[in-house]
């Protein structure tokens, strides 16, 4: 899933500081689920905020919210009259949830208050670890189900580099070598002919270095006739 | 000008924590402060928002007082607690607010000393450190 | 010939070959660059200019290659994937050739995070042996990666890197047949230290005949003190230094002469290796110590091939 984390307090109260009336809007999906922006820490940041308000004598009215799914449109326009009534919104979604928001009322203001982030995986209680970066062509089935293009801190094909000691990348001690765990996963395979075989360039452009993705569902989508009927129903 | 005597909240737990505290108020201790309990059935269950809003609601100071780590009633419960404040304090201090008004204590039951141990600490906490904002009488 | 370069004729003549190291200034003053080449021409059939090692900026190893080619020394230029792409590679290859640079060593690159620009957006389009497989079709087929055909194609001399010392160790004589078909002509290993767990490499080496395939340079680093030994037993990754050679370092009386003595005692062991065609010396920040090595190790005078 999508894992972010809050910013430092000090850079969100930097930002919410020349503003009077700040609504906080969490998410009850990705975000809550790593412990970054869900009702717990939206609470938890709204005290804060007040406390530090408190201190400084400043006057500052801070409110905080949970909608199910910051993403979609039709979840943030629940909590739209307290977004609308405030003089900033601050976002504990991932960018996607803050950017939504930002879309819906381009005339109000809506800063981030997370750093997303990764697609990652619980590894135990409180470690996200990414193993995905979208490059939009997996090819795990030919590397043992393990993604070199996420893991290997070079991205390479024809791993491992010369850097790997002891089964450990050369950029961070305590990360594996994805391209040493490869090796032991298709030798448990039975596969290691995988790694002999001479892998080429990757095509980059089905990745965020092509640009902007967009992913569509032609038949999901709504004809305009479609489009007018929902509309007169809302 | 007569300043107010410092609020201090004390989060207990029924176990070792409570106990700890009953014995030391059996002895009739009086402390220059205002000390209120709340008993949680584990310091482990203590929330930091609920650090924060007893905070937030006007204390000076607050500390959780839960069983020895090594003999937690719950087994690792006062371990959660300590994390829980430890969170908490690191939260303070980047919203510019001294850490040391939130405090972990552990004691067994028949610690006569550590309940008053405690207060004596988070009093000393709060006259250094006033209220929170300064300049609250109330 | 597939370059025709100096090193390339070394190694066809089945003559012990030499290379060493130059490390480019970390600034825009090429003197250091000239210096060094007068101070080492003779000692080395070609001079590796490495490309920001470690990801520290230093004067590129392309323009350092032109200039030490001035002095009538042979270079072999660097190129890592870690700071360009596909374009930038073929059009640096390009560019190298046009300049009269024959030899390439073809790497994926230090990590960023060694060097001094840690918040640089590292590149890492290509691998070293997808490098090698493109820079192959070049100088064979003149095709470029995306498939246009290249008029004047780049005639180069290819090399490529093998560390024995970096798990999975099983794995490493493979790697090297990877980069033999990928299309390396000559391989430098990393500084061999540990020369029984060399042997082994080079065991598995000869067994499917990479030796044949590839003219493997044995590298070696003349060591300034226990203190540089220990450094690079600990804080370099994929580097074994055994605990007998720091002690060495460590009871020397005379750490420098006792650093020298074990390099060429090295190079004596690797010269009677079977299928090690040369040694690459890599004196770092101590060039002027190549010369001696080169004449204890008894490796001169180098050949002068026409």
């Amino acid at each position: 899933m999508i894992v972010a984390k809050r910013k430092p307090l000090n850079e969100i109260a930097e930002m919410l500081a020349p503003y009077k009336k700040v609504t906080v809007v969490g998410c009850r999906s990705c975000v809550a689920i790593c412990l970054a922006g869900g009702e717990k820490e939206v609470k938890m940041l709204v005290s804060a905020l007040k406390l530090k308000a408190k201190k400084e004598g400043r006057k500052q009215h801070v409110e905080g919210f949970v909608v199910e799914r910051q993403c979609e449109k039709e979840c943030v326009a629940e909590v739209q009259g307290k977004i609308l009534d405030s003089d900033v919104t601050l976002s504990m979604a991932c960018s996607l949830g803050a950017q939504t928001i930002g879309d819906m009322y381009p005339k109000h203001l809506t800063f981030p208050g997370l750093n997303t982030g990764i697609f990652g995986v619980p590894e135990e209680q409180g470690v996200w670890s990414e193993k995905c970066v979208g490059c939009g062509n997996c090819i795990i089935h030919t590397t043992g189900g393990i993604c070199p293009i996420a893991r290997c801190a070079k991205s390479m094909l024809n791993g491992p580099c010369g850097g790997s000691a002891n089964r450990k990348c050369e950029v961070n001690l305590e990360v594996d070598c994805a391209w040493a765990a490869i090796y032991d996963r298709l030798k448990l395979q039975n596969r290691l002919d995988l790694m002999e075989q001479l892998t080429p360039a990757k095509d980059w452009s089905t990745s965020h270095a092509g640009g902007r993705r967009t992913y569509v569902r032609e038949d999901a989508k709504l004809t305009p006739h479609q489009k007018k009927g929902k509309e007169a129903v809302q | 000008m007569t300043e107010r005597k410092p609020r201090i909240v004390a989060f207990c737990c029924e176990r070792h924590g409570m106990d700890a505290a009953v014995l030391s108020a059996r002895s009739g201790r009086q402390y220059d402060a205002s000390v209120r309990l709340v008993q949680v059935p584990c310091t482990g269950r203590v929330d930091g928002i609920h650090i924060l809003q007893a905070l937030e609601d006007g204390a000076d100071a607050v500390f959780v007082f839960g069983c020895l780590e090594k003999n937690c009633y719950y087994d690792t419960g006062s371990i959660e607690g300590r994390k829980r404040v430890g969170y908490v304090k690191q939260m303070l201090s980047e919203v510019g607010i001294e850490k040391e008004r939130v405090e972990m204590f552990n004691a067994a039951s028949t610690n006569a000393w550590a309940f008053p141990e405690a207060v004596g600490k988070m009093v000393e906490v709060a006259k250094k450190l006033g209220p929170i904002g300064g300049g609250e009488r109330q | 010939m597939k370059a025709g370069s100096n090193l390339e004729k070394v190694f066809e003549s089945g003559q012990f070959a030499v290379t060493a190291e130059i490390g480019p200034p970390q600034s825009a003053n090429p003197g250091p660059l000239t210096h060094h080449a007068k101070m080492l021409k003779g000692y080395a059939d070609a001079f590796n200019l490495t490309d920001n090692q470690t990801a520290v900026v230093r004067l590129s190893s392309i323009a350092s290659a032109v200039i030490i080619m001035r002095e009538g020394v042979e270079p072999v230029i660097q190129m890592t994937c870690r700071d360009r792409n596909r374009i930038a590679l073929q059009s640096d290859l390009f560019g190298a050739a046009a300049l009269g640079v024959k030899n390439v060593l073809c790497l994926t690159g230090d990590h960023h995070i060694f060097g001094n620009e840690k918040a640089a957006k590292g590149v890492f389009d290509l691998d070293s042996i997808v490098e090698l497989q493109v820079f192959d079709a070049l100088r064979t087929g003149g095709k470029q990666l995306g498939g246009e055909l290249v008029k004047d194609p780049p005639k180069m001399y290819l090399g490529c890197a093998e560390n024995p010392f970096a798990t999975p160790y099983e794995w490493r004589a493979t790697r090297l047949a990877k980069k033999a078909a990928a299309g390396a002509d000559f391989c430098q290993t990393q500084a061999i230290f540990d020369m029984n767990m060399f042997e082994k490499w080079m065991d598995e080496v000869r067994s499917r005949g990479l030796d044949k395939k590839v003219h493997i340079l044995a590298g070696v680093i003349p060591m300034k003190s226990a203190g540089a030994a220990r450094y690079m037993k600990n804080k370099v990754p994929g580097m074994i230094v055994p605990n007998d050679i720091v002690d060495r370092m460590k009871n020397a009386k005379d750490a420098k002469e006792e650093g020298i003595k074990l390099c060429i005692e090295q190079i004596e062991v690797l010269k009677n290796m079977k299928g090690v065609h040369g040694v690459h010396i890599m004196a770092v920040a101590w060039e002027e110590m190549v010369p001696r090595i080169v004449k204890e190790a008894g490796l001169l005078p180098r050949p002068a091939i026409p």
